[in-house]
């Protein structure tokens, strides 16, 4: 399985990196063998093996219902660019 | 029952209604995280790193979520999955900071079931679940607060919200509208959701379309932001109108997603540019499948309190209700629960059997005490008459101690006051005998029967008089006044 330049353009939109026109081709290229070696994979009879979720054989943890986080705003918004009366700013969004 | 249609000048519409809900899930702490879910804290002081999603941090489920979704499962008579996974919806929005969000999308916890509406004319329908699932609700951005920026508050990032889907079943703006409410009912009623759609903790988005009776189902417009029992119906009415319009003039219906504005109570095209949404779901791999025991689904089903329509069904065959007495007293778990409460003292304080005195207890609670508590603006659970004072005021109705009319008057006095209706009856002579004739024959009966006393009292001891008293009011069960009784025990043994 291949993809094309169309589809690259859409994936980068999607994942909102921009893309110059020079680097597109190189990543269809790329991308197109990432793929393909996934791809090897489906040459593999798995009929009748259960799918694997996890490499450790142990459940999902479960936490109990208590509030043992929290009230770290500094940290919180530490790494915003803009911070206005403990709210994140950013630039307006309007549907 | 008549059917809904719309009557168009082709011929007759048939709309086709299936609803999204999100509840947002009763816990202390967030579905992935350890941070407060308390509503109205200040902008981003209920956040943990996690619900921030800074690189590294790992999302570990909270076991009070997965129980609610189940005992919610449970009430919609669904189908519940003991092994189901956590998938990542991809999307970007300021107030996503991850750029996805942990959903439920192939295996989700709650499949297929079915809730019983009541439309109408003692009509009941079923209403068929498709799923319910978990997932985390995003933050909040708004957007009038500053000229230039929108500010975005992560409080409720990561809180657990419990998707849920009904099948395309709805064929009124009556019927989605008594589905709401029966889904709201139903979380309220076992505790796993407020169901308080002003702050946003139960939001609906619509699926509306139209057809002609008995064709395939037309193409369909969802509905977002529909956030009352009102709006909804308002939001059906107007969208089905809106597309048979289309159609009829020859037009298509395109798919799409709507606002509804309750301002102007009509839909309108969120116009988005945007190529459809792609979502690129796929499991979560911070995430390992969630699974449980039957264990784990009886302890559920064990914790979930007596169902509103079992309730119903229990008052009308049981108790002898008129069923709209039954309907409107099961819709609030406090009401139901008043009822009983009143109705079990009541019976006991006249001696007569629950069935007996029911009728009277539910009329009292939906005429009386619900119009004194909508007008004062006040909810059963803080009505300032329990049922013990209410089951009083009865009491005295039903032993014919005070007058039907009295009793609407001592009502009042009870509810503006907080006082016993026994206290304010007697206060105010509601029912008190002060006749001389009708007390004089008492006196003579308590003297025949109590000759050894009356000895006593002419031979001086004249403290005896309390206990004839005593006597005189136990006959006249406290309504005699005691300073006549005083008055003719006197004229009596002294004359």
């Amino acid at each position: 399985m291949s993809i094309d330049a169309a589809t690259v353009e859409r994936i980068a939109r999607l994942a909102r990196i921009r893309i110059e026109d020079d680097q597109r081709d190189a990543l269809v290229g790329e991308l197109s063998g990432i793929l393909s070696w996934v791809e090897q994979l489906r040459a593999i009879d798995t009929d009748g093996v259960a799918p694997m979720t996890s490499a450790v054989a142990h459940g999902l943890h479960w936490r109990a219902d208590k509030v043992t986080d929290g009230d770290i705003r500094d940290k919180v918004l530490a790494n915003a660019p803009l911070v206005i009366e403990g709210y994140f700013a950013v630039p307006k969004v309007i549907e | 029952m008549s059917e809904y249609r719309i009557q168009g000048a082709t011929g007759d519409w048939e709309v086709v209604i299936g609803m999204e809900v999100h509840a947002q899930v009763i816990s202390h702490a967030k579905l992935f995280s350890g941070a407060s879910t308390e509503f109205g804290a200040e902008p981003n002081t209920q956040v943990s790193l996690v619900d921030a999603a800074m690189p590294g941090m790992l999302p570990v489920i909270n076991e009070e979520c997965v129980r609610q979704a189940v005992r919610t499962g449970l009430a919609l008579n669904a189908e519940i999955h003991q092994w189901s996974r956590f998938d990542r919806k991809n999307y970007f929005y300021p107030d996503l900071p991850a750029g996805y969000q942990i959903s439920q999308y192939a295996h989700p916890i709650v499949g297929e079931g079915w809730v019983e509406i009541e439309l109408e004319g003692d009509v009941t329908k079923r209403v068929g679940i498709e799923r319910l699932h978990l997932e985390q609700d995003a933050g909040k951005s708004m957007h009038d607060q500053h000229p230039d920026y929108t500010l975005v508050d992560l409080n409720r990032a990561g809180v657990a919200l419990m998707e849920i889907v009904s099948k395309p079943d709805m064929r009124s703006p009556e019927e989605a509208g008594a589905f709401l409410r029966k889904l709201r009912t139903l979380l309220r009623y076992i505790g796993a959701c407020d169901g308080n759609m002003e702050q946003g903790s139960m939001r609906a988005d619509v699926n509306v379309s139209v057809r002609r009776p008995g064709e395939p189902f037309g193409t369909r417009c969802e509905i977002k932001n529909v956030n009352s029992m009102r709006f909804v119906m308002a939001a059906v009415e107007y969208e089905a109108q809106r597309q048979v319009d289309i159609l009829e003039a020859g037009g298509v219906i395109d798919q799409e997603t709507r606002l509804f504005d309750a301002g102007r109570m009509e839909t309108r095209s969120m116009r988005s540019k945007e190529e459809a949404h792609d979502y690129r779901y796929f499991p979560d791999p911070d995430l390992l499948p969630l699974e449980f025991d039957d264990a784990f689904i009886e302890a559920a089903r064990a914790s979930l309190p007596e169902m509103p329509d079992d309730k119903r069904r229990r008052y009308v065959e049981d108790l002898g209700l008129p069923s709209y007495n039954a309907s409107t007293l099961v819709m609030e778990r406090e009401a139901a629960e008043y009822f009983e409460d009143l109705l079990a003292r009541l019976a006991k304080a006249t001696g007569k059997l629950e069935r007996e005195v029911a009728a009277r207890a539910s009329n009292w609670i939906l005429s009386d005490l619900f119009g004194h508590l909508n007008k004062a603006g006040r909810s059963i659970a803080d009505s300032p008459v329990a049922p013990d004072a209410g089951a009083e005021l009865l009491m005295l109705v039903i032993e014919g101690r005070i007058s039907g009319r009295v009793a609407k008057d001592v009502f009042e006095e009870m509810f503006a006051s907080g006082r016993r209706a026994i206290a304010i009856v007697e206060e105010k002579g509601l029912t008190q005998v002060s006749d001389e004739g009708a007390l004089a024959e008492i006196v003579e009966k308590v003297l025949a029967a109590n000759p050894a006393q009356v000895e006593q009292y002419r031979g001086g001891k004249t403290k005896v008089i309390g206990f004839f008293v005593g006597q005189v009011m136990k006959e006249t069960r406290g309504q005699a006044n005691p300073a006549v009784v005083n008055k003719l025990l006197k004229e009596r043994l002294d004359g």
